[in-house]
């Protein structure tokens, strides 16, 4: 069964950057010139299978975060449709949902409560969030005191714990020091041999080889190639050395 | 599908604005009614000295005039603007949009109660005594968080669209501050414009409060019936606009 499906979706946004001012809004409505759209994605067809690992590869500005945000149900196509089976947990920005001058703990409540945890099951895995966390006492210190690599220990913990069957990551994994890296890796690993997805965007070749199995390729918002991981790693970066 | 606890979320959003608004100030609560005792202090004076009124209990009048329309003021600039200016929820986190609004018009709701009980002492303070009326007011706030609820869903959707909404709102409060009796009597007012107020919430509110606190009587049945009224036309109204808009908002936050 396909935990997720794309059939034939384009998106696409508005490109003037002042769209949202009332006197930009009545001159684009005087003139016209409401049509100046940018294509983030164009008529892209894929399936992820229930286990599959999949990696997303391309330039910036290819289409790529918005290809996750129409997995997580954020935005919603122009044309096209997209089918989700099964609960998504996303981890696209570093701590999205978390505020500077709560605790950790506060921050762990706060987030597992925005993703869809009731606070049951809040309190029966908080103890363990913070032990994969590894920040020991730091939980009871505003989370502005924390480096980036300590917040990215605490989003992981509570994104991998929600028990998804379908994980996003966007571009997170790369933060943390080598002992938590290799910590998130085998907890993905443990993750896929419970039959549950991936989707990964990555610009770490290595990580993305020993992670996922499939890969696409995105090129100004087209999917170009669509195969095995090491192929279309190979012809990515041939395409970039070229 | 977010298949998350409604009531945790909501919970913990109001939370977190408590928490962040109370815990780098010396004086915590305090502020919540440093405010409605400022403003009660320069009304009193100047409705009793520099222009006399004639109103008896002056400051007590006031104070029911402020708490609804202080409430109803930042709970609808909070909201108008809680979208925006959490975009980093709505464009990376799925959890459901409608609880951003919700969370920031209840957050105020914590204010309110401070100054509930600031009101409450203060109608001690001038000997009207605990009155079984008192029952009232938690119906007439009841009827009306609701009415603010569909407002804020509504603004707040317009705000990603158009940034220019808060703006219209904080005017739009302005002008609220004069056409609810506050520091009038609705009373006073002249016949041809009574339907100003009486179709207006706020001032419904407000006249609520003064039945129930000062003379010790329940609300007017038509006044329950408007204020019901209003705000099951604006829950519903701000839900179902809130539906059909926020469709778009990851392309325009």
């Amino acid at each position: 069964m396909a935990v997720i499906e794309f059939q034939g979706v384009s998106k696409s946004f508005q490109r003037h950057a002042q769209r949202q001012l009332l006197r930009s809004r009545i001159r684009a409505m005087l003139t016209g010139q409401l049509k100046d759209r940018f294509q983030a994605l164009r008529n892209v067809s894929f399936r992820v299978e229930k286990g599959e690992s999949v990696a997303i590869v391309g330039h910036n500005g290819a289409g790529k975060s918005t290809l996750l945000s129409l997995i997580a149900g954020l935005a919603i196509p122009d044309e096209g449709a997209v089918h989700i089976n099964g609960r998504v947990s996303a981890l696209l920005e570093l701590g999205s949902g978390f505020h500077g001058d709560l605790t950790g703990r506060e921050n762990v409540h706060l987030n597992a409560s925005l993703i869809g945890w009731d606070r049951k099951r809040t309190t029966e895995l908080f103890d363990a969030v913070v032990e994969f966390s590894g920040l020991g006492e730091f939980i009871e210190e505003p989370l502005r005191t924390y480096s980036s690599g300590m917040v990215m220990r605490l989003a992981f913990a509570v994104a991998v714990h929600i028990d998804p069957e379908v994980l996003l990551l966007d571009e997170v994994l790369v933060v943390g020091d080598q002992s938590f890296q290799v910590k998130c890796i085998d907890r993905i690993r443990e993750f896929r041999r419970q039959g549950r997805s991936l989707i990964a965007v990555s610009h770490a070749p290595a990580l993305v080889r020993s992670l996922c199995d499939r890969a696409l390729w995105l090129d100004h918002g087209e999917l170009v190639m669509d195969g095995d991981v090491n192929s279309v790693i190979d012809a990515y970066q041939g395409n970039i050395v070229r | 599908m977010w298949t998350g606890d409604y009531r945790y979320v909501l919970t913990n959003l109001i939370m977190k604005d408590f928490r962040v608004r109370y815990r780098n100030m010396s004086l915590g609560m305090l502020w919540s009614l440093l405010n409605p005792l400022v403003m009660m202090g320069v009304l009193t004076f100047i409705f009793t000295r520099v222009f006399p009124s004639g109103i008896e209990n002056f400051p007590l009048f006031v104070l029911c005039g402020l708490v609804p329309f202080n409430f109803f003021s930042l709970a609808w600039i909070s909201a108008t603007t809680s979208l925006v200016d959490n975009t980093g929820l709505v464009k990376r986190v799925s959890v459901p949009r409608e609880v951003i609004p919700v969370a920031a018009v209840l957050s105020n709701c914590v204010h309110l109660g401070v100054q509930i009980s600031l009101l409450l002492g203060l109608t001690l303070l001038f000997g009207k005594g605990v009155h079984v009326q008192w029952l009232w007011l938690p119906v007439v706030w009841a009827l009306f968080i609701p009415f603010v609820c569909g407002l804020g869903m509504l603004f707040a959707a317009i705000d990603v669209y158009i940034r220019d909404t808060r703006y219209v709102v904080e005017s739009g409060n302005t002008v609220l501050f004069w056409l609810v009796p506050i520091f009038y009597s609705f009373e006073n007012i002249r016949p041809e414009y009574a339907d100003l107020y009486r179709f207006n919430p706020v001032a419904a509110l407000v006249m609520a409060t003064r039945n129930i606190l000062l003379d010790g009587q329940a609300p007017a049945t038509s006044l329950l019936r408007n204020l019901t009224i209003a705000s099951a036309a604006m829950s519903l109204a701000g839900w179902f606009g809130f539906q059909k808009l926020k469709r778009r908002f990851y392309d325009y936050l």
